[in-house]
């Protein structure tokens, strides 16, 4: 099939940016939509022009790389899906495409489609995670878990950390992303010990790095590849009032 | 080469432990005046940087993704196996050790096998500890499943993506060092060079992928944790990005690379489809414990699979093994397919592919069971062939997955080259020359939180460090070296792209040094090699400059590494005159097609050393001793 394709192309953090139209060729519909960018590079390299910068590796939907706003849609127009996933059976002969990179304030641009996601990795930092050295804990059995516990661990910590829900919400918020770390932690006794240090330290870093609040829009959930549903929001301002209520650290 | 193992002595139970009491220990106070360099954050590189700078080391992680948590650790789907015996099924880890040398076809270093079985318990104690959701039964006690090449059922197991689960772990483990200022991970960073000075590895050479500056790391002790070589093959689940260059520029630098040829093809993934394709997708192992495979017993049967009645259909693992059936080791499985599509039995449009049919399971359990079990797969698996799962029995095809050759390491897990530490996929010692499906993740796991710990204060216990910087000249000389290569193929400006290159030397390994390997095919991928090398280096366009985010730099670099690596990999391919694991040369086997092993000319690790440019390199051998599993023939019927 033949594609016309309006591409976000941006030198570097400093260069302004903007869409360039393009007119692609010899699209099959088994091909992924990063397959045919594929094919569509290899013809701008051809013809001695630079190619179009986006981060993908893993291809198989679980390395939360690939970050592409298609036709204003994160991740494209299939549901729980995530770019590499998407095949171009979903398109027809003709159409015209719009690939623009996450656009939010904590996310800057650093060359083409490909932005900063760091913002995420120091939210992790300044709570996300357990604290136990390795070596020395118990047997894994000694704590039972519920199995419906465990699943709500389970759906949470499915987030890939692609950014989606922020490149979807009117406010750039990361609040799915937070809560279902949160969430994940809040479903487990291991997380118990410090959650109200965990989440009120998230929080505050989400807010230090620009991301903005939610006002229940739902866009995040409707963008998520993995269909993280937005009840870790909910389970994230509940335990964000009961940590500063109770003023536990 | 110096490969002496290193193995401890005493029985085998207690070589590990002997040897941790042994090894000398750095005191506290001391420990932050060493620093260590890491390479890669995946399940290895993050548990090791985690673990060692909790014990107080200083430590620099570098990864080429954007964060370290995109790893490609982090696709692992099935499961991790420990011998916790939970399922009171006879599980122990003297036959979680006898599993993995018998699945390795008897090419692994038994002790430091027995002592992966050893840690491994641990492993889910501390991953359980950080707050991994593993799958659990309703009584709240955690759950297990049963994968290939073994009868107990000890994989433990999150959905279908332990490997995420796992990584996002020890992940978090790291996140907590580098908040504490233990860690400096630095992201978007490529290993170019390796930097040896007095003998010993004192850091390496980094480009800074967004603005394309090179410079070196230098620290006491260098730790490479940088995955495998699959991607030789141009087409393989490996993700995109991953690439040889670190490992192929410590080998050039003197590490030997230990069984280049041992790689895995795994049984079950999607098919190839056309030319565009990029990637390789696997569908996990685990499916295959309630999946039957099938292949028509016509030659040429071109019905649709459910108009296909059961008499005329050949359940070929079944049928030819039936004590292990469809569970058989991923190198049996992988063989057999081959052979029934070699037969003109294969399925869909190219006859390259066989059937993994739930019909039955779900007649048994209930779609329900199956959706619970298999969920995440069987979306993927519809969303790429646009075919239900739930409905039509999958196609699916072996590719390259795993790559059991590596650096060689001694039981300390250091290379032929003082100083520089090899963990996870990258080494090469515990799979022999097959890997057991979940045991990846737990190697992975073992060198970083249990091993490389302890056994990086032996090595700075044991030796003085001069202080250098990065002005050392060495530094000075490898950067320099960097850069001007990384022009060098800028200058180029030939015709055709990086990815054309590769997908060529993927073509020519897979036909020649694929599956099924045999003297002639290797022969002419030997010359074949050197021409598209040499074409490279004359006709490859980067586009673009070295001072900027340059994808099309980044490729270049890392295929022409592996465009002279793949011709180790044919070398030890040629040299290894048997069938062993994933290494099957057409001239050895039994008349049934099985494999023949050869026990008494190559119970050896090949290690390979480089000797120069124009040089060709020089095999070495590491003997293998058996002292507890006297090896056998590999039966699974």
């Amino acid at each position: 099939m033949h594609l016309t394709l309006h591409v976000w192309r941006q030198k570097s953090a400093n260069d302004k940016g903007r869409l360039v139209q393009y007119e692609v060729d010899n699209i099959s519909s088994d091909m992924s939509f990063l397959e045919m960018l594929d094919v569509f590079n290899e013809s701008l390299i051809a013809k001695g022009e630079e190619p179009v910068a986006f981060d993908h590796d893993c291809r198989e939907g679980i390395c939360g790389a690939c970050s592409l706003v298609i036709n204003g849609i994160p991740h494209g127009p299939d549901e729980g899906t995530t770019v590499c996933q998407l095949h171009m059976r979903r398109f027809k002969d003709g159409d015209t495409i719009y690939i623009e990179p996450w656009r939010a304030k904590a996310f800057p641009v650093i060359r083409d489609l490909i932005v900063d996601r760091t913002a995420f990795d120091r939210i992790q930092q300044a709570g996300g995670f357990i604290t136990i050295n390795t070596g020395g804990a118990p047997d894994a059995n000694a704590l039972p878990i519920a199995k419906t516990e465990a699943d709500l661990a389970m759906d949470a910590a499915a987030c890939i950390g692609c950014g989606a829900c922020v490149a979807a919400c009117p406010n750039a918020s990361a609040m799915l992303f937070v809560g279902a770390k949160v969430s994940q932690f809040l479903h487990l006794p291991q997380g118990h010990p410090e959650r109200a240090r965990r989440v009120k330290a998230m929080v505050e870093q989400m807010d230090a790095e620009g991301f903005g609040n939610c006002t229940n829009h739902y866009e995040c959930m409707a963008a998520c590849p993995k269909e993280i549903d937005v009840r870790v929001i909910a389970e994230l301002n509940l335990e964000f009032m009961k940590a500063k209520i109770s003023g536990r650290e | 080469m110096n490969l002496d193992a290193k193995i401890p002595d005493g029985p085998m139970a207690e070589k590990w432990d002997n040897h941790r009491f042994a090894m000398k220990l750095v005191n506290p106070a001391n420990k932050r005046k060493y620093k260590v360099i890491v390479v890669g954050t995946g399940l290895a590189g993050a548990s090791a940087a985690a673990t060692m700078a909790e014990l107080g080391y200083n430590v620099e992680n570098y990864c080429y993704q954007d964060s370290a948590r995109r790893a490609h650790s982090i696709a692992a789907q099935g499961g991790i196996n420990a011998a916790k015996n939970y399922q009171n099924d006879g599980d122990s880890i003297y036959r979680l050790f006898y599993d993995t040398v018998k699945g390795g076809d008897f090419r692994s270093r038994e002790a430091n096998v027995y002592r992966l079985a050893q840690v491994s318990n641990a492993i889910i104690d501390q991953c359980v500890a950080q707050g991994v959701p593993f799958a659990r039964e309703y009584g709240g006690q955690l759950a297990n499943r049963s994968f290939g090449g073994a009868q107990v059922s000890r994989t433990f197991y999150a959905r279908g993506q332990t490997g995420q689960q796992l990584l996002l772990g020890a992940y978090s483990a790291l996140m907590r060092q580098v908040a504490a200022g233990t860690v400096k991970l630095v992201p978007r960073s490529e290993m170019l060079d390796l930097v040896v000075i007095d003998g010993r590895a004192r850091g390496i050479i980094v480009r800074d992928m967004v603005t394309g500056r090179i410079y070196p790391a230098f620290g006491d002790a260098v730790v490479l944790a940088t995955g495998g070589y699959g991607n030789v093959f141009y087409l393989s689940t490996n993700a995109m990005g991953c690439n040889v260059t670190a490992a192929y520029r410590a080998y050039k630098r003197g590490a030997g690379f230990a069984n280049p040829c041992y790689m895995q093809i795994h049984p079950t993934c999607i098919p190839v489809t056309g030319d565009h394709q990029s990637k390789l997708t696997l569908m996990s192992e685990s499916l295959r414990n309630d999946g039957r495979v099938w292949v028509p017993k016509a030659v040429g049967d071109k019905r649709a699979p459910n108009d296909i009645p059961e008499a005329e259909r050949d359940y070929y693992l079944e049928r030819r093994y039936p004590s292990f059936g469809n569970l058989v080791p991923r190198d049996v499985a992988s063989r057999a397919a081959k052979q029934v599509c070699d037969e003109g039995r294969g399925v869909g449009a190219t006859g390259l592919a066989v059937y993994l049919d739930f019909a039955d399971a779900i007649k048994r359990l209930g779609r329900s069971a199956i959706e619970q079990r298999y969920g995440n797969l069987f979306h993927m698996y519809h969303k790429i062939t646009d075919e239900d799962p739930y409905t039509m029995p999958m196609r699916i095809f072996p590719a390259v997955h795993y790559t059991m050759g590596g650096l060689w390491v001694d039981y300390n897990l250091m290379s032929t080259i003082p100083g520089l530490h090899v963990l996870g996929e990258a080494n090469f010692s515990d799979h022999g020359a097959n890997r057991l499906g979940a045991s990846a993740l737990m190697q992975g796991l073992a060198d970083g939180y249990f091993v490389i710990p302890y056994t990086i204060g032996h090595y700075f216990g044991s030796n003085t460090f001069d202080p250098i910087d990065g002005e050392h000249p060495a530094f000075q000389e490898a950067a320099q070296a960097a850069g001007s290569r990384l022009q060098k193929l800028l200058d180029v400006k030939g015709s055709r792209s990086v990815d054309s290159f590769h997908r060529d030397l993927g073509h020519i390994m897979w036909t020649h040094c694929g599956m099924s390997r045999k003297r002639e095919g290797l022969e002419t991928a030997l010359k074949e090699i050197p021409k598209l090398r040499e074409e490279f280096w004359r006709d490859v366009r980067v586009p673009g400059s070295g001072d900027q985010l340059n994808v099309s730099l980044e490729k270049a670099g890392r295929v022409a590494d592996f465009l002279e690596f793949s011709e180790i990999v044919v070398r030890d391919a040629l040299a290894r005159e048997e069938s062993c694991g994933g290494h099957f040369r057409e001239e050895h086997q039994t008349p049934e097609g099985e494999a023949k092993r050869d026990d008494e000319n190559f119970s050896h690790v090949a290690v390979w050393e480089y000797k120069g440019d124009n040089e060709e390199p020089v095999m070495h051998k590491e003997q293998l001793t058996f002292d507890l599993v006297k090896p056998s023939v590999r039966s699974y019927k």
